[in-house]
């Protein structure tokens, strides 16, 4: 039994800590699909931990800084679409300059406003989102199976974990089954014949970088008002890049971007139970290297041992209407 | 706005006062950010000034800057020049410094300017060494490299510090640090040749990397603009079908634009181990390296403006620590923001006003030549 329930938390924890890979990969393939390049996501989850931290705690509720982050995050959207939709900025220098931005400037306020080296006040109970027990999870736990599998593995996680595993369906709905997911598509792939059938290309992209802030502030407030309590530097720590790897390695499709998610998930769940185990004929691995396994992994996952990824044909390109 | 008639703009209009417009607009959302802070944008820039010019220390503190982001610069450029991102200078530099202090440290018997030589070498090689992983599956298999080059980062901050605790510290010492180099080694300061001159000044860490800094900058340059090499990679860069049909192989030259880019952040180590710590202290690179972005965007990816460039860095950066000193409410960090925006306007919005500045300057010219 033992065994089992250790399976059962590794199994809990893979689900959450996928979660803000979850959101940032669907927001990276509402971006790419479009056509625009987006290494922001890190900046902008980012930006969402900090502004959902600091509104929830002068606001007192959760909800609420949710809100403003997904404002903060929309606008930091646009901001990208100014720079490389409408001015035809290079998209990368666009991500780069954001990224470089918010780190820089969520720490230098955290410091201003609180007097921590870039840390925010820690918020109570009223302050941030808890844990959601599904009904029945309290008696149905001592059913075998589908007692651990209910009540240890599917109940008690933060509302964002549940939001993202079902945004993944969503995502696929909107992309591949409406019309708007098809103009989605043909604006990433050909916008000039997009343009030729009335569909301004530049709109699209707009809408698209806007779902795309909608969906990692939720990445960014789980961070920040859901697993932890406070807002602390750089404390993304690479999961925008994981993301965006996880969405690159899922061929910009929302449902094996979720498996890649998971993969990653699992693995940093593996290495925090790693840390300071004694294993057979290696020892113990110093916390350090392993730390780095998500990280090789990430790399590996792009050399693309599964065939090489396509990207969306005119991704990267800034549309000119006449040339 | 109609487009202008690209050869009829003159140099320094798309070379020099575009730059400084959109520096200046970076300035002025950099004070706005200050001024949210609870601090006066104006009493900042007084005392960047005063921290980086007011007194000698306070300047060679300024060059000692500049020297990092000259080689971060340079890094970004080369690489920049074949279209490829190289955020990874960080993690290069990183790792370039790990090879100062192994060949430093293991060929000590021998003369100390061979060791220095050696030691640069050693920079270099490490460096490019931790950019080829990227260079190479971006090259073969398209794994974008702004990526790899992140992941890289991160597996050399970890990599380090695994080497600095359990492997290569020094067990006499608390701290995750190596063991000093011999004193004979360390590069002579900029307060040694003071010395040599009768004038007596305080610490600062600026040293004779500031000349390899030159040199490096007049090789990116002929290396550039003045080699077959060079034009092969800028070809490939601007574009690889068109280069692929003049026979150009867009594989090698990836590889070798990432490698001596990566070279070119190792030195940092140089300057870090050999002229500052004389040991590996951990996380020396300190943000360097992602300065180094903004550097060569500002620089337009030219040594001539790479080193403006990396000297207004220096200024921020010796003004602002002046700046962290006497306004609480300012910490470093405020200006890994103002590089943030610098990058923004002189990198991704450099469009922003170009149309309009150079349309005005080509109708002032006209009306001259026709008057």
């Amino acid at each position: 039994m033992e065994f089992l329930s250790d399976i059962a938390s590794l199994i809990n924890s893979t689900l959450r800590i996928s979660t803000p890979l979850v959101f940032a990969a669907m927001a990276g393939i509402f971006a790419e699909r479009s056509g625009v390049i987006d290494f922001s996501l890190e900046g902008k989850m980012l930006m969402a931990a900090f502004v959902a931290a600091v509104g929830s705690y002068f606001l007192g509720n959760p909800w609420l800084g949710l809100l403003l982050a997904i404002i903060a995050c929309v606008s930091l959207s646009m901001l990208h679409g100014f720079a490389s939709v409408t001015y035809k900025g290079d998209q990368v220098v666009s991500c780069v300059a954001i990224n470089i931005l918010i780190i820089g400037l969520t720490t230098a306020l955290a410091a201003a406003w609180f007097g921590q080296a870039g840390l925010t006040p820690t918020l109570n109970e009223d302050q941030r989102f808890l844990e959601v027990n599904l009904p029945f999870a309290e008696s149905l736990r001592d059913v075998p199976i589908i007692g651990t599998i209910y009540s240890d593995i599917l109940s008690g996680h933060y509302i964002f974990v549940y939001l993202a595993y079902l945004s993944v369906p969503l995502v696929f709905w909107v992309v591949f089954k409406t019309s708007f997911g098809l103009r989605l598509r043909a604006v990433g792939e050909n916008p000039s014949a997009v343009d030729t059938a009335g569909i301004n290309v530049f709109a699209m992209r707009y809408k698209a970088l806007a779902i795309n802030g909608v969906l990692i502030a939720f990445a960014g407030a789980h961070l920040s008002t859901a697993v932890n309590a406070n807002f602390f530097r750089e404390m993304s720590a690479g999961r925008g890049y994981l993301a965006l790897a996880a969405m690159i390695f899922g061929k910009w499709h929302p449902k094996t971007a979720l498996v890649a998610c998971l993969l990653f998930g699992f693995t940093d769940a593996l290495q925090i139970r790693l840390q300071g185990v004694e294993l057979p004929a290696i020892g113990e691995i110093p916390v350090q290297l392993i730390q780095a396994i998500p990280y090789v992994l990430t790399v590996v996952l792009l050399a693309g041992f599964v065939g090489k990824a396509i990207a969306p044909n005119a991704i990267g390109q800034p549309y000119i209407k006449e040339r | 706005m109609a487009p202008v008639d690209k050869s009829k703009v003159p140099w320094w209009v798309s070379n020099l006062i575009v730059p400084l417009v959109n520096l200046t607009l970076a300035l002025l959302v950099s004070g706005l950010f200050i001024f949210i802070a609870g601090e006066n944008p104006y009493e900042a820039v007084r005392l960047i000034i005063y921290g980086s010019f007011g007194y000698i220390e306070g300047f060679a503190y300024t060059l000692y800057y500049t020297t990092n982001f000259v080689f971060t610069g340079l890094a970004f450029a080369v690489a920049f020049h074949c279209r490829l991102f190289n955020i990874g200078g960080e993690g290069q530099a990183y790792i370039g410094g790990l090879g100062v202090f192994l060949v430093a440290i293991n060929f000590s018997f021998l003369p100390v300017p061979i060791v220095w030589l050696l030691s640069i070498v050693g920079a270099v090689v490490f460096g490019a060494a931790w950019a080829f992983i990227p260079a190479y599956l971006q090259a073969t298999r398209g794994s974008h490299v702004v990526i790899t080059t992140i992941m890289f980062n991160f597996i050399a901050a970890s990599l380090m510090v695994f080497l600095l605790v359990d492997v290569i510290r020094d067990t006499a010492q608390m701290g995750p640090h190596t063991v000093a180099l011999p004193k004979e080694q360390w590069f002579p300061s900029f307060k040694d040749f003071a010395g040599l001159f009768g004038i007596k000044i305080r610490y600062s860490p600026l040293n004779i990397s500031f000349l390899l800094a030159i040199a490096a900058s007049v090789f990116v340059w002929f290396l550039v603009w003045k080699t077959r090499w060079g034009y092969e990679m800028r070809a490939v860069g601007h574009n690889t079908q068109a280069a692929i049909y003049a026979g150009i192989s867009p594989y090698k030259n990836v590889i070798i634009a990432m490698c001596i880019s990566g070279g070119l952040a190792g030195l940092l180590g140089v300057n870090e181990i050999l002229g500052v710590h004389h040991k590996i202290v951990a996380g020396f690179p300190a943000g360097y390296g992602f300065t180094g972005i903004a550097v060569a965007l500002m620089g337009r990816n030219h040594p001539i403006g790479i080193f403006p460039a990396a000297f207004l860095f220096g200024i921020l950066y010796q003004g602002g620590s002046e700046v962290t000193f006497d306004m609480p409410n300012i910490t470093r960090y405020m200006f890994v923001a103002v590089q943030g925006v610098i990058i923004l306007f002189s990198g991704a919005l450099e469009n922003l006003f170009r149309p309009q500045i150079e349309s005005f300057f080509v109708n002032r010219l006209n009306i001259k030549a026709s008057a």
